[in-house]
C-alpha cells in the first residue's frame, strides 16, 4: 500500500514546521526520514496518521486522502509506534498489545481466541512473550519498545510508521528492531537519526531541513558529503563497512571551534585513538 | 545501560501455558460481579428492614416483592401492618436505591474522569461541579426555605452544578480543544472560588441555617423519594451504556492521546463527550444527595487493583461496587449513632479511607504498580 505526500505544509503557531513536502513511498518499501532535531520529521509523520492536520497539501494512503478517511479506516491501514508512552495506570503487556485490535473491533464484547493468538504470536516474534503477564510500566526501555512493536504488528496494517524507534536502545536491539520492522514486506516510514541504520535498512531516505525536503532517493545517493554538511552541519567521509561491505558514513565535527590547550590535547588524543582503532 | 535481554530468552512458551492466567482473571471477574450483585441484594434487604419500626428481613422482602408482583397473599392477609409497608416501601427503599444510584454514578464519573484526564488523582469533584451545586443549595437555604427564584433546594443545586459545568468547560477550552491539565487547573480554581462563596454565605447567614447547609454539603440521602430517583437514574443508565460501548476507545486513551489517535479514536470529541457525561452524572447526583466525597476517587482505584485497567472489565464492577459501597455507608449512617444520622460524606471517608489504605498496601496493589 503506497503512501504519498503532496505539497504538504504544516504551520503551528505562525511557524512553518513542514514546508511544501512532496514524496512518494512505493508499496512495500522502507523510507528513512533523516534530519536534525526539530526539522519536521515527526510532524510530517503525524500528518500521515491524522494526529496533525496539514495547513495545505494532501497526504494519501493507497490513493485516498487520510483526512477524508475516518480515523478507524486509517488505523486499519497505518500502525504507529510513537515516541510517547505515558503510563499512569496499571496496564499489562497483554492489554497493551491488545490495543492493536481496537480499530478492528466494536462494542463491549470480550476478545476472541483469534485475537489472543495474534497477540501471543506477535509477542513471540518480538521476543517479549515472557513478559506477557507483566505490567508495562515496570519494563525496561528496550522491553517497552518490543511490546509497542508487537502492538503495531497486532494491528495488522500494510503501513507502519516508526518515530525514532531506536531511541534509548542498545545497539544490538537497534539492529534487531529495524530488521523485525522492515522484513515483513510492509510499507515502512521511519524517522531516524542514524544515517548508517538508514543505509542498512531503507530503500529510500528523505532528508529534511527546517521543514523542507533537501534530498530524496537511495541512501548512498542522497547521503553525499556536501549534502550531509548542509543538512546536519557535520563533516563526513564515505567508507566501506569492513564486515558487510556496504557504504558507511563516518561523521566528524565541522571546523572545530578553537579550544583551550587542555581540551585540544584531549581531542587530539581521542582522534588518535579512533585512528588506531580504524 | 539498558538491561533488555538481547537474545530471545528460553524457548517461546506454548499458547496453552498462558491460558490459566487468563482464565483466573475471568473467574476473578465473574466472581467479583456475582459477589457484588449478591451484596447489593443483601444490603437492600438489610437496609429496608433496619429502622425504629421493627421489620424482619423476610417481611421486608415480602413487602418489596409484593409491590412488584401483583396478587401476593401477604399484602392482603394482615401479616404486614400499614406502617411497616409505609416505612419499607416509601422511606427505606427509596433512600437505599438513591444511595445505590448515587454511589454508582459518582464511582463511574470518577473512573471516566481519571481516564479522560489520564490522572489517577482526578475525581468528580475536581471539576468544581459539586462546588457549584453547593452555591446553588446554600443560596436556596440562606434565602429562605421556600425557594430561590421559584426553585427548590435540589433544583437550585442542579442549576449551580450545571452553571459550574458550563464555566469549567469554557475555561478549559482553547481552540476547540480541551487539554487535560487545563481542565484540572480550571476545575480546581473554579471550585475554590465557588467554595469561598459558599463559605461566605454560610458564615453570614442566621445560625439556624448553618445545620441545613452543613447537612447538604456533607451529603445525605435521608429525604429520598421515588421522583428524586428518576433523573440520576436516567443519567446513570445513559452514561453507563455509552461508556461500556466505548470501553475499547477508553482503553486506548489510557495509552496516551497520540496512541489513541493512531488507533482511530477521535480524542478531541471523545474528551468533550466524556467531560459532559461526567459533569451530568455528578450534577444530577450532587443536586439530590449533596457532596458525598471519596467514592469517585476510591472505588475506581480499588476495582483497578482487583481486575486491572481494561474498561470492559472494570466499568461494570465500578458501577456495582460504587452502588454497594454507598448503600452500606448509608446503612451505617443511620444506625451507628441512632437516632441521629451521620452525613454520608463523613462516613464515606471514615470507612473508605482505611479500606483503601489497606488495599493499597496489599500485594495485589503492588503488582498493579501502585508502588511506583
Amino acid at each position: 500500500m503506497n503512501v504519498s505526500f503532496d505539497k504538504v505544509s504544516v504551520t503551528l503557531g505562525g511557524q512553518r514546521i513542514v514546508n511544501n513536502v512532496s514524496l512518494t513511498v512505493p508499496s512495500g518499501t522502507v523510507l528513512g526520514l533523516l534530519g536534525p532535531n526539530g526539522c519536521g520529521k515527526s510532524t510530517l509523520l503525524r500528518t500521515l496518521y491524522r494526529a496533525q492536520k496539514p495547513s495545505s497539501g494532501v497526504v494519501r494512503v493507497d490513493g485516498d486522502d487520510v483526512r477524508s478517511l475516518g480515523g478507524r479506516d486509517v488505523a486499519r491501514r497505518i500502525a504507529v509506534m510513537a515516541q510517547e508512552s505515558t503510563q499512569e495506570f496499571p496496564i499489562t503487556v497483554r492489554e497493551m498489545a491488545m490495543l492493536g485490535r481496537v480499530p478492528h473491533q466494536r462494542g463491549f464484547g470480550a476478545d476472541s481466541t483469534a485475537d489472543h493468538e495474534l497477540i501471543d504470536t506477535a509477542l513471540r516474534e518480538v521476543g517479549a512473550v515472557h513478559l506477557t503477564e507483566r505490567y508495562f510500566a515496570g519494563l525496561s526501555g528496550g522491553e517497552k519498545q518490543r511490546v509497542l512493536l508487537a502492538r503495531t504488528l497486532v494491528q495488522q496494517t500494510p503501513v507502519l510508521v516508526l518515530d525514532e524507534p531506536t531511541n534509548h536502545l542498545d545497539i544490538a536491539f537497534q539492529l534487531e528492531l529495524m530488521s523485525l520492522a522492515t522484513s515483513r514486506g510492509l510499507t515502512v516510514l521511519t524517522a531516524l537519526h542514524d544515517m548508517n541504520l538508514a543505509g542498512e535498512y531503507c530503500q529510500n531516505v528523505a532528508l529534511l531541513q527546517a521543514g523542507e525536503l533537501q534530498g530524496f532517493g537511495r541512501p548512498h545517493e542522497v547521503l553525499e558529503e556536501n549534502v550531509i554538511r548542509a543538512g546536519f552541519g557535520v563533516d563526513s567521509r564515505r567508507l566501506e563497512h569492513p564486515i558487510t561491505g556496504r557504504p558507511l558514513v563516518a561523521v566528524a565535527r565541522l571546523d572545530p571551534q578553537p579550544a583551550s590547550a587542555a581540551q585540544q590535547q584531549h581531542i587530539n588524543h581521542e582522534t588518535k585513538t579512533v585512528k588506531e582503532h580504524a | 545501560m539498558n538491561a533488555s535481554p538481547r537474545t530471545i530468552p528460553t524457548l517461546p512458551r506454548p499458547v496453552v501455558a498462558l491460558a490459566p492466567a487468563r482464565r483466573a482473571t475471568l473467574w476473578r471477574r465473574c466472581g467479583a460481579t456475582a459477589l457484588l450483585c449478591a451484596g447489593i441484594v443483601v444490603v437492600i434487604l438489610l437496609s429496608t428492614s433496619t429502622g425504629p419500626l421493627a421489620t424482619s428481613l423476610s417481611d421486608a422482602a415480602k413487602i418489596i416483592s409484593g409491590h412488584f408482583l401483583p396478587g401476593m397473599v401477604w399484602m392482603q392477609d394482615g401479616t404486614i401492618s400499614v406502617s411497616q409497608d409505609q416505612a419499607v416501601w416509601n422511606f427505606r427503599l427509596p433512600r437505599t436505591l438513591l444511595a445505590g444510584i448515587a454511589g454508582a454514578s459518582l464511582a463511574l464519573a470518577g473512573a471516566l474522569l481519571q481516564t479522560n484526564v489520564r490522572n489517577p488523582l482526578a475525581e468528580p469533584y475536581i471539576l468544581g461541579v459539586s462546588a457549584g451545586a453547593g452555591v446553588g443549595a446554600v443560596l436556596a437555604i440562606v434565602s429562605g426555605s421556600t425557594a430561590v427564584a421559584g426553585l427548590g433546594l435540589n433544583a437550585a443545586a442542579f442549576v449551580g452544578a450545571a452553571g459550574a459545568t458550563v464555566l469549567v468547560y469554557l475555561l478549559a477550552r482553547q481552540g476547540g480543544v480541551i487539554a487535560p491539565s487545563r481542565l484540572i487547573l480550571a476545575g480546581v480554581a473554579l471550585g475554590s472560588l465557588l467554595a469561598a462563596i459558599t463559605n461566605f454565605l454560610t458564615i453570614t447567614t442566621e445560625a439556624q441555617n448553618v445545620y441545613s447547609v452543613l447537612f447538604f454539603l456533607l451529603g445525605s440521602v435521608s429525604a429520598a423519594s421515588y421522583p428524586q430517583l428518576i433523573l440520576p437514574g436516567i443519567a446513570l443508565a445513559g452514561v453507563g451504556l455509552y461508556a461500556m460501548l466505548r470501553s475499547r476507545a477508553l482503553n486506548a486513551m489510557l495509552a496516551g492521546d497520540e496512541t489513541a489517535i493512531a488507533l482511530g479514536v477521535n480524542v478531541t470529541s471523545m474528551r468533550r463527550t466524556l467531560l459532559l457525561a461526567t459533569a451530568l452524572l455528578t450534577a444530577t447526583t450532587v443536586a439530590v444527595c449533596g457532596g458525598i466525597g471519596f467514592v469517585g476517587l476510591v472505588v475506581p482505584h480499588a476495582v483497578r487493583m482487583i481486575v486491572g485497567s481494561d474498561h470492559r472489565r472494570m466499568l461494570p464492577l465500578v458501577i456495582l461496587g460504587g452502588a454497594l459501597f454507598l448503600m452500606i455507608t448509608d446503612l451505617l449512617a443511620r444506625t451507628v449513632a441512632q437516632p441521629a444520622e451521620i452525613p454520608l460524606g463523613i462516613l464515606t471517608a471514615a470507612v473508605g479511607a482505611p479500606f483503601f489504605l489497606w488495599l493499597m498496601r496489599s500485594s495485589g496493589a503492588r503488582a498493579a504498580g501502585v508502588d511506583r
